[in-house]
Protein backbone atom coordinates (compact mmCIF):
# COMPACT_ATOMS: atom_id res chain seq x y z
CA UNK A 1 0.00 0.00 0.00
CA UNK A 2 1.09 3.47 -0.62
CA UNK A 3 -0.49 6.57 0.78
CA UNK A 4 -1.45 9.10 -1.62
CA UNK A 5 1.43 11.53 -0.16
CA UNK A 6 2.50 12.79 -3.23
CA UNK A 7 2.46 17.29 -2.83
CA UNK A 8 4.83 17.56 -0.32
CA UNK A 9 2.41 18.09 2.34
CA UNK A 10 2.46 16.93 6.02
CA UNK A 11 -0.64 18.70 7.49
CA UNK A 12 -4.17 17.97 7.43
CA UNK A 13 -5.19 17.25 3.35
CA UNK A 14 -6.44 20.25 1.25
CA UNK A 15 -10.05 19.18 -0.07
CA UNK A 16 -11.31 20.13 -3.26
CA UNK A 17 -13.88 22.64 -1.93
CA UNK A 18 -11.18 24.22 -0.51
CA UNK A 19 -9.58 24.62 -3.05
CA UNK A 20 -12.05 26.08 -5.17
CA UNK A 21 -12.70 22.68 -7.13
CA UNK A 22 -15.49 20.03 -6.62
CA UNK A 23 -14.18 16.33 -6.91
CA UNK A 24 -16.95 13.68 -8.84
CA UNK A 25 -17.71 11.09 -6.39
CA UNK A 26 -18.33 8.71 -8.97
CA UNK A 27 -14.53 8.59 -10.93
CA UNK A 28 -12.64 11.33 -8.53
CA UNK A 29 -11.83 13.55 -11.22
CA UNK A 30 -11.86 17.22 -10.02
CA UNK A 31 -13.55 20.55 -11.76
CA UNK A 32 -13.87 24.22 -10.99
CA UNK A 33 -16.58 24.99 -8.62
CA UNK A 34 -20.03 25.42 -10.35
CA UNK A 35 -19.17 22.70 -13.11
CA UNK A 36 -22.65 20.71 -13.34
CA UNK A 37 -21.98 17.34 -14.71
CA UNK A 38 -18.37 15.07 -14.79
CA UNK A 39 -16.86 15.55 -18.30
CA UNK A 40 -15.22 12.01 -17.75
CA UNK A 41 -18.22 9.61 -16.25
CA UNK A 42 -21.37 12.02 -16.70
CA UNK A 43 -22.03 11.76 -13.08
CA UNK A 44 -23.99 14.90 -11.65
CA UNK A 45 -21.78 17.64 -9.50
CA UNK A 46 -22.24 18.69 -6.39
CA UNK A 47 -19.84 19.91 -3.73
CA UNK A 48 -21.52 19.23 -0.41
CA UNK A 49 -25.19 17.98 -0.84
CA UNK A 50 -27.31 20.34 1.10
CA UNK A 51 -30.27 18.20 0.61
CA UNK A 52 -28.50 14.88 1.43
CA UNK A 53 -29.10 15.03 5.19
CA UNK A 54 -33.10 15.56 4.12
CA UNK A 55 -33.41 12.56 2.15
CA UNK A 56 -31.35 10.38 4.78
CA UNK A 57 -33.96 11.31 7.54
CA UNK A 58 -37.01 11.19 5.44
CA UNK A 59 -35.69 7.25 4.85
CA UNK A 60 -34.73 6.47 7.87
CA UNK A 61 -38.38 7.30 9.14
CA UNK A 62 -39.62 4.99 6.68
CA UNK A 63 -37.01 2.67 7.68
CA UNK A 64 -38.09 2.56 11.25
CA UNK A 65 -41.74 2.23 10.69
CA UNK A 66 -41.55 -0.61 8.36
CA UNK A 67 -39.39 -2.03 11.35
CA UNK A 68 -42.40 -1.75 13.66
CA UNK A 69 -44.86 -4.33 11.84
CA UNK A 70 -41.85 -6.43 10.95
CA UNK A 71 -41.66 -6.91 14.87
CA UNK A 72 -45.43 -7.66 15.33
CA UNK A 73 -46.49 -9.41 12.31
CA UNK A 74 -45.02 -13.02 11.99
CA UNK A 75 -42.40 -14.10 9.48
CA UNK A 76 -43.27 -17.57 9.10
CA UNK A 77 -46.37 -19.91 9.24
CA UNK A 78 -45.31 -23.01 9.71
CA UNK A 79 -47.61 -26.05 9.70
CA UNK A 80 -46.64 -29.86 10.70
CA UNK A 81 -48.86 -32.65 10.82
CA UNK A 82 -49.70 -32.30 14.49
CA UNK A 83 -49.55 -28.04 14.70
CA UNK A 84 -49.48 -24.73 12.87
CA UNK A 85 -47.95 -21.90 14.47
CA UNK A 86 -47.26 -18.29 13.39
CA UNK A 87 -43.81 -16.93 14.57
CA UNK A 88 -42.49 -13.33 15.05
CA UNK A 89 -38.61 -12.72 15.02
CA UNK A 90 -38.55 -12.47 18.67
CA UNK A 91 -40.72 -15.46 19.09
CA UNK A 92 -38.66 -17.59 16.82
CA UNK A 93 -36.06 -16.91 18.84
CA UNK A 94 -37.05 -17.55 21.90
CA UNK A 95 -38.46 -21.00 20.53
CA UNK A 96 -35.04 -21.46 19.49
CA UNK A 97 -33.84 -20.93 23.32
CA UNK A 98 -36.43 -23.59 24.56
CA UNK A 99 -35.57 -25.94 22.22
CA UNK A 100 -32.02 -26.53 23.15
CA UNK A 101 -30.15 -23.97 20.55
CA UNK A 102 -29.34 -21.06 22.46
CA UNK A 103 -26.33 -20.16 19.86
CA UNK A 104 -28.83 -20.41 16.81
CA UNK A 105 -31.09 -18.19 19.04
CA UNK A 106 -28.43 -15.57 19.78
CA UNK A 107 -27.32 -15.17 16.16
CA UNK A 108 -30.61 -14.93 14.98
CA UNK A 109 -31.32 -12.44 17.63
CA UNK A 110 -27.83 -10.29 16.65
CA UNK A 111 -28.97 -10.59 12.99
CA UNK A 112 -32.63 -9.56 13.14
CA UNK A 113 -32.58 -7.12 15.97
CA UNK A 114 -29.77 -6.16 17.11
CA UNK A 115 -27.95 -5.39 13.70
CA UNK A 116 -30.76 -3.23 12.50
CA UNK A 117 -31.22 -1.46 15.74
CA UNK A 118 -27.48 -0.34 15.43
CA UNK A 119 -27.78 0.82 11.82
CA UNK A 120 -31.05 3.23 12.93
CA UNK A 121 -28.79 4.97 15.89
CA UNK A 122 -25.41 4.84 13.50
CA UNK A 123 -27.23 6.88 10.77
CA UNK A 124 -29.12 9.09 13.45
CA UNK A 125 -25.62 9.53 15.16
CA UNK A 126 -23.60 10.48 11.38
CA UNK A 127 -26.64 12.79 10.50
CA UNK A 128 -26.65 14.36 14.38
CA UNK A 129 -22.89 14.83 14.08
CA UNK A 130 -22.88 16.59 10.55
CA UNK A 131 -26.14 19.33 11.57
CA UNK A 132 -24.55 19.44 15.57
CA UNK A 133 -20.65 18.34 15.49
CA UNK A 134 -19.86 15.38 17.25
CA UNK A 135 -17.08 14.54 20.09
CA UNK A 136 -16.34 11.22 18.53
CA UNK A 137 -13.24 11.77 15.95
CA UNK A 138 -13.81 12.10 12.19
CA UNK A 139 -11.89 9.05 11.17
CA UNK A 140 -13.78 7.31 13.86
CA UNK A 141 -16.84 8.29 12.32
CA UNK A 142 -16.48 7.41 8.79
CA UNK A 143 -15.57 3.90 10.09
CA UNK A 144 -19.00 3.95 11.10
CA UNK A 145 -20.30 4.94 7.63
CA UNK A 146 -18.64 2.04 6.19
CA UNK A 147 -19.63 -0.46 8.33
CA UNK A 148 -23.07 0.91 7.82
CA UNK A 149 -22.74 0.74 4.17
CA UNK A 150 -21.14 -2.53 4.22
CA UNK A 151 -23.02 -4.62 6.90
CA UNK A 152 -26.57 -2.72 5.45
CA UNK A 153 -27.36 -4.97 2.58
CA UNK A 154 -26.74 -8.11 4.78
CA UNK A 155 -29.65 -8.15 6.37
CA UNK A 156 -31.41 -9.36 3.37
CA UNK A 157 -30.67 -12.43 4.20
CA UNK A 158 -33.71 -12.41 6.53
CA UNK A 159 -35.93 -11.91 3.62
CA UNK A 160 -34.30 -14.83 1.44
CA UNK A 161 -34.37 -16.92 4.68
CA UNK A 162 -37.91 -16.65 4.19
CA UNK A 163 -38.63 -17.06 0.71
CA UNK A 164 -36.13 -20.39 1.20
CA UNK A 165 -37.88 -21.99 3.27
CA UNK A 166 -41.57 -21.20 1.34
CA UNK A 167 -40.39 -22.50 -1.77
CA UNK A 168 -38.60 -25.35 -0.49
CA UNK A 169 -40.95 -26.98 2.45
CA UNK A 170 -44.30 -27.55 0.65
CA UNK A 171 -44.89 -30.93 1.50
CA UNK A 172 -48.80 -31.42 1.60
CA UNK A 173 -50.00 -32.74 4.64
CA UNK A 174 -46.47 -33.33 6.15
CA UNK A 175 -45.22 -30.14 6.30
CA UNK A 176 -45.38 -26.65 5.28
CA UNK A 177 -44.04 -23.41 5.58
CA UNK A 178 -45.26 -20.31 4.03
CA UNK A 179 -44.48 -16.26 4.52
CA UNK A 180 -46.61 -14.01 6.98
CA UNK A 181 -46.78 -10.23 6.29
CA UNK A 182 -43.74 -9.43 8.66
CA UNK A 183 -41.35 -10.20 5.23
CA UNK A 184 -42.80 -7.80 3.39
CA UNK A 185 -42.26 -4.95 6.09
CA UNK A 186 -38.46 -6.53 7.02
CA UNK A 187 -37.79 -5.94 3.58
CA UNK A 188 -38.63 -2.73 3.16
CA UNK A 189 -36.97 -1.59 6.18
CA UNK A 190 -33.26 -2.96 4.73
CA UNK A 191 -34.19 -1.26 1.55
CA UNK A 192 -35.11 1.94 3.06
CA UNK A 193 -32.11 1.85 5.65
CA UNK A 194 -30.04 1.02 2.68
CA UNK A 195 -31.48 4.55 0.56
CA UNK A 196 -31.15 6.39 4.04
CA UNK A 197 -27.24 5.30 4.28
CA UNK A 198 -26.42 6.08 0.55
CA UNK A 199 -28.37 9.15 0.75
CA UNK A 200 -25.74 10.43 3.56
CA UNK A 201 -22.81 12.38 2.04
CA UNK A 202 -19.84 11.11 3.62
CA UNK A 203 -17.69 14.54 2.78
CA UNK A 204 -19.61 16.75 5.63
CA UNK A 205 -18.36 14.12 8.19
CA UNK A 206 -14.66 15.60 7.92
CA UNK A 207 -16.17 19.40 6.64
CA UNK A 208 -16.14 20.65 10.21
CA UNK A 209 -12.10 19.73 11.64
CA UNK A 210 -10.01 21.47 8.99
CA UNK A 211 -9.74 24.42 10.07
CA UNK A 212 -8.93 24.52 13.82
CA UNK A 213 -7.31 20.96 14.66
CA UNK A 214 -4.32 20.57 12.54
CA UNK A 215 -2.62 23.87 11.91
CA UNK A 216 -2.82 26.85 9.53
CA UNK A 217 -3.86 25.45 6.49
CA UNK A 218 -2.97 26.63 3.07
CA UNK B 1 2.38 24.91 2.57
CA UNK B 2 0.01 23.26 -0.22
CA UNK B 3 2.40 22.87 -3.14
CA UNK B 4 -0.39 21.17 -4.84
CA UNK B 5 -0.43 22.12 -8.20
CA UNK B 6 -3.92 23.49 -9.75
CA UNK B 7 -3.39 24.50 -12.92
CA UNK B 8 -4.12 21.17 -14.32
CA UNK B 9 -7.17 19.69 -12.95
CA UNK B 10 -7.04 16.57 -15.29
CA UNK B 11 -3.97 15.69 -12.79
CA UNK B 12 -5.54 15.96 -8.95
CA UNK B 13 -7.72 13.68 -7.41
CA UNK B 14 -10.64 14.16 -5.18
CA UNK B 15 -10.95 11.23 -2.25
CA UNK B 16 -15.12 10.36 -3.46
CA UNK B 17 -15.37 9.59 0.43
CA UNK B 18 -13.60 12.16 2.40
CA UNK B 19 -12.85 15.31 -0.18
CA UNK B 20 -9.05 15.37 0.14
CA UNK B 21 -7.27 16.64 -2.80
CA UNK B 22 -4.19 14.92 -4.39
CA UNK B 23 -2.21 14.86 -7.43
CA UNK B 24 -2.26 11.78 -8.92
CA UNK B 25 -0.23 9.06 -9.07
CA UNK B 26 -0.11 6.19 -10.43
CA UNK B 27 1.31 3.03 -7.73
CA UNK B 28 2.84 0.22 -9.36
CA UNK B 29 0.91 -2.43 -10.79
CA UNK B 30 -0.41 -4.76 -7.25
CA UNK B 31 0.02 -1.95 -5.03
CA UNK B 32 -2.76 0.63 -4.25
CA UNK B 33 -3.28 4.37 -3.50
CA UNK B 34 -5.07 4.88 -0.55
CA UNK B 35 -6.71 8.35 1.07
CA UNK B 36 -4.38 8.91 4.18
CA UNK B 37 -7.00 10.62 6.01
CA UNK B 38 -10.53 8.25 5.29
CA UNK B 39 -8.02 5.20 3.92
CA UNK B 40 -10.79 4.77 0.88
CA UNK B 41 -8.70 2.77 -2.01
CA UNK B 42 -8.15 5.43 -4.86
CA UNK B 43 -6.08 3.73 -7.19
CA UNK B 44 -5.28 -0.19 -7.58
CA UNK B 45 -4.35 -1.35 -10.84
CA UNK B 46 -3.29 -5.11 -11.60
CA UNK B 47 -1.44 -6.17 -14.49
CA UNK B 48 -4.05 -7.98 -17.06
CA UNK B 49 -6.98 -7.26 -14.59
CA UNK B 50 -9.12 -6.22 -17.59
CA UNK B 51 -8.51 -9.87 -19.06
CA UNK B 52 -8.96 -11.19 -15.68
CA UNK B 53 -12.34 -9.60 -14.83
CA UNK B 54 -13.55 -10.05 -17.79
CA UNK B 55 -13.13 -14.17 -17.55
CA UNK B 56 -14.07 -13.85 -14.21
CA UNK B 57 -17.75 -11.76 -15.03
CA UNK B 58 -18.22 -14.71 -17.79
CA UNK B 59 -18.20 -17.53 -15.62
CA UNK B 60 -20.05 -15.76 -13.52
CA UNK B 61 -22.83 -14.70 -16.10
CA UNK B 62 -22.66 -19.00 -16.71
CA UNK B 63 -23.21 -20.00 -13.13
CA UNK B 64 -26.64 -17.16 -12.16
CA UNK B 65 -27.93 -18.88 -15.30
CA UNK B 66 -27.18 -22.40 -13.92
CA UNK B 67 -28.39 -21.54 -10.18
CA UNK B 68 -31.23 -20.60 -11.62
CA UNK B 69 -32.11 -23.69 -13.77
CA UNK B 70 -31.04 -26.49 -11.33
CA UNK B 71 -32.58 -26.67 -7.55
CA UNK B 72 -30.06 -25.50 -4.90
CA UNK B 73 -32.10 -27.55 -2.24
CA UNK B 74 -33.62 -30.52 -1.91
CA UNK B 75 -35.76 -31.72 0.87
CA UNK B 76 -36.43 -35.09 2.08
CA UNK B 77 -39.47 -36.06 5.18
CA UNK B 78 -41.31 -38.96 5.36
CA UNK B 79 -40.92 -40.43 2.43
CA UNK B 80 -41.80 -37.10 0.14
CA UNK B 81 -38.92 -34.95 -1.04
CA UNK B 82 -39.40 -31.40 -2.78
CA UNK B 83 -36.53 -29.29 -4.44
CA UNK B 84 -36.45 -26.03 -5.42
CA UNK B 85 -34.76 -23.75 -7.62
CA UNK B 86 -34.15 -20.10 -7.31
CA UNK B 87 -37.38 -18.92 -9.00
CA UNK B 88 -39.23 -20.96 -6.64
CA UNK B 89 -38.07 -19.69 -4.29
CA UNK B 90 -38.71 -16.13 -5.83
CA UNK B 91 -42.27 -17.30 -6.31
CA UNK B 92 -42.57 -18.30 -2.85
CA UNK B 93 -43.87 -14.87 -2.04
CA UNK B 94 -46.39 -14.89 -5.54
CA UNK B 95 -50.06 -14.40 -4.75
CA UNK B 96 -51.66 -11.30 -2.54
CA UNK B 97 -49.81 -9.04 -1.12
CA UNK B 98 -46.38 -10.75 -0.97
CA UNK B 99 -46.09 -10.48 -4.89
CA UNK B 100 -44.57 -7.07 -4.84
CA UNK B 101 -41.77 -8.95 -2.76
CA UNK B 102 -41.30 -11.45 -5.02
CA UNK B 103 -40.40 -9.83 -7.66
CA UNK B 104 -38.01 -7.89 -5.76
CA UNK B 105 -35.80 -10.96 -4.48
CA UNK B 106 -35.89 -12.20 -8.13
CA UNK B 107 -34.53 -9.09 -9.50
CA UNK B 108 -32.31 -8.44 -6.28
CA UNK B 109 -30.31 -12.72 -6.39
CA UNK B 110 -31.36 -13.07 -10.32
CA UNK B 111 -31.43 -10.15 -12.51
CA UNK B 112 -29.64 -7.38 -11.29
CA UNK B 113 -26.53 -9.34 -10.86
CA UNK B 114 -27.03 -10.70 -14.39
CA UNK B 115 -26.99 -6.79 -15.75
CA UNK B 116 -24.50 -5.41 -13.96
CA UNK B 117 -21.91 -8.52 -14.95
CA UNK B 118 -23.40 -7.79 -18.72
CA UNK B 119 -22.52 -3.96 -18.30
CA UNK B 120 -18.99 -4.72 -17.08
CA UNK B 121 -18.94 -6.92 -19.98
CA UNK B 122 -19.89 -4.57 -22.32
CA UNK B 123 -17.68 -1.76 -20.77
CA UNK B 124 -14.37 -4.18 -20.53
CA UNK B 125 -14.18 -5.91 -23.50
CA UNK B 126 -13.36 -3.28 -26.22
CA UNK B 127 -10.80 -1.74 -23.82
CA UNK B 128 -9.43 -4.48 -22.88
CA UNK B 129 -8.28 -5.36 -26.62
CA UNK B 130 -7.83 -1.89 -27.48
CA UNK B 131 -10.77 -1.15 -29.71
CA UNK B 132 -12.78 2.16 -29.44
CA UNK B 133 -15.23 2.50 -26.27
CA UNK B 134 -18.35 0.67 -26.69
CA UNK B 135 -21.31 3.31 -27.34
CA UNK B 136 -22.73 4.76 -24.26
CA UNK B 137 -19.82 3.27 -22.13
CA UNK B 138 -19.83 5.34 -19.74
CA UNK B 139 -23.40 4.90 -18.97
CA UNK B 140 -23.41 1.82 -18.84
CA UNK B 141 -20.15 1.53 -15.92
CA UNK B 142 -21.75 4.46 -14.34
CA UNK B 143 -24.99 1.96 -14.05
CA UNK B 144 -23.06 -1.12 -12.98
CA UNK B 145 -21.44 0.57 -10.45
CA UNK B 146 -25.40 1.70 -9.18
CA UNK B 147 -26.55 -2.03 -9.07
CA UNK B 148 -23.62 -3.24 -6.99
CA UNK B 149 -25.32 -2.39 -3.25
CA UNK B 150 -28.29 -3.91 -5.11
CA UNK B 151 -26.75 -7.43 -6.83
CA UNK B 152 -27.01 -9.60 -3.75
CA UNK B 153 -26.45 -13.14 -5.31
CA UNK B 154 -24.13 -13.66 -2.70
CA UNK B 155 -26.60 -12.69 0.11
CA UNK B 156 -28.64 -15.61 -1.04
CA UNK B 157 -25.90 -18.24 -0.80
CA UNK B 158 -25.43 -17.51 2.54
CA UNK B 159 -29.24 -17.51 3.17
CA UNK B 160 -29.36 -20.98 1.61
CA UNK B 161 -26.62 -22.32 4.46
CA UNK B 162 -29.00 -20.58 7.36
CA UNK B 163 -32.20 -22.01 5.96
CA UNK B 164 -30.35 -25.60 6.35
CA UNK B 165 -29.86 -25.06 9.82
CA UNK B 166 -33.10 -23.74 10.55
CA UNK B 167 -34.74 -26.84 9.33
CA UNK B 168 -32.28 -29.45 10.48
CA UNK B 169 -34.67 -31.03 12.85
CA UNK B 170 -37.48 -30.72 10.79
CA UNK B 171 -36.01 -32.69 7.69
CA UNK B 172 -33.51 -33.96 5.53
CA UNK B 173 -31.70 -31.42 3.36
CA UNK B 174 -29.83 -31.90 0.52
CA UNK B 175 -27.38 -29.47 -1.61
CA UNK B 176 -28.78 -29.43 -5.12
CA UNK B 177 -25.88 -28.33 -7.79
CA UNK B 178 -27.64 -24.55 -7.78
CA UNK B 179 -26.35 -24.31 -4.19
CA UNK B 180 -22.25 -25.18 -5.16
CA UNK B 181 -22.77 -23.05 -8.23
CA UNK B 182 -23.94 -20.34 -5.79
CA UNK B 183 -20.82 -20.93 -3.71
CA UNK B 184 -19.02 -20.70 -7.02
CA UNK B 185 -20.45 -17.34 -7.42
CA UNK B 186 -19.88 -15.65 -3.87
CA UNK B 187 -15.95 -16.32 -4.27
CA UNK B 188 -16.12 -14.75 -8.32
CA UNK B 189 -17.85 -11.75 -7.60
CA UNK B 190 -15.62 -10.88 -4.28
CA UNK B 191 -12.42 -11.69 -6.72
CA UNK B 192 -13.58 -9.90 -9.58
CA UNK B 193 -14.49 -6.62 -7.05
CA UNK B 194 -11.17 -6.66 -5.74
CA UNK B 195 -9.53 -6.52 -8.98
CA UNK B 196 -11.68 -4.18 -11.00
CA UNK B 197 -9.78 -0.72 -10.32
CA UNK B 198 -12.64 1.82 -10.95
CA UNK B 199 -10.21 4.83 -11.62
CA UNK B 200 -8.56 2.89 -14.35
CA UNK B 201 -11.41 2.18 -16.29
CA UNK B 202 -12.67 5.64 -16.24
CA UNK B 203 -9.36 6.78 -17.18
CA UNK B 204 -9.40 4.88 -19.97
CA UNK B 205 -12.88 5.45 -21.33
CA UNK B 206 -11.74 9.81 -20.54
CA UNK B 207 -8.07 9.12 -23.11
CA UNK B 208 -10.05 6.44 -25.72
CA UNK B 209 -12.92 8.54 -27.06
CA UNK B 210 -15.00 7.22 -29.65
CA UNK B 211 -13.36 8.51 -33.50
ZN1 LIG C 1 -16.90 11.65 -12.71
ZN1 LIG D 1 -10.57 10.16 1.75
Amino acid sequence: MVGMEVAGRTSAPLTARQAGLVGCQRCARVWPMGTVRCGRCGSRLVSRDRNSLQRVWAWWIAGVICYIPANLYPMLRTRTLFQSQEDTIIAGAIELFTHGAPFVAIIVLIASVAIPLAKFAAIAVLALGVRQGSRIPAGRRHIVYEIVEYIGRWSMIDVFVVAILSSLVQLNVVASINPGPASLAFALSVIFTMLSAQSFDSRMIWDHIEPDQKGPAA
Amino acid sequence: MHTLDTSDLSKLIACPSCDALYSEVRPGHGRRAVCERCHTVLISPRRNAGLQVIALSTAAVILVIGATIFPFLQINVAGMSNSATVLDAAMAFAGGPLLALSLAVTALIVLLPLIRLLLILYVLTPIVFDRPPARRAKRAFRMAEQLKPWSMAEIFALGCAVSLIKVADLARIEFGPAFWMFLGLVVIIVVQDAFICRWSVWKSLEERRRP
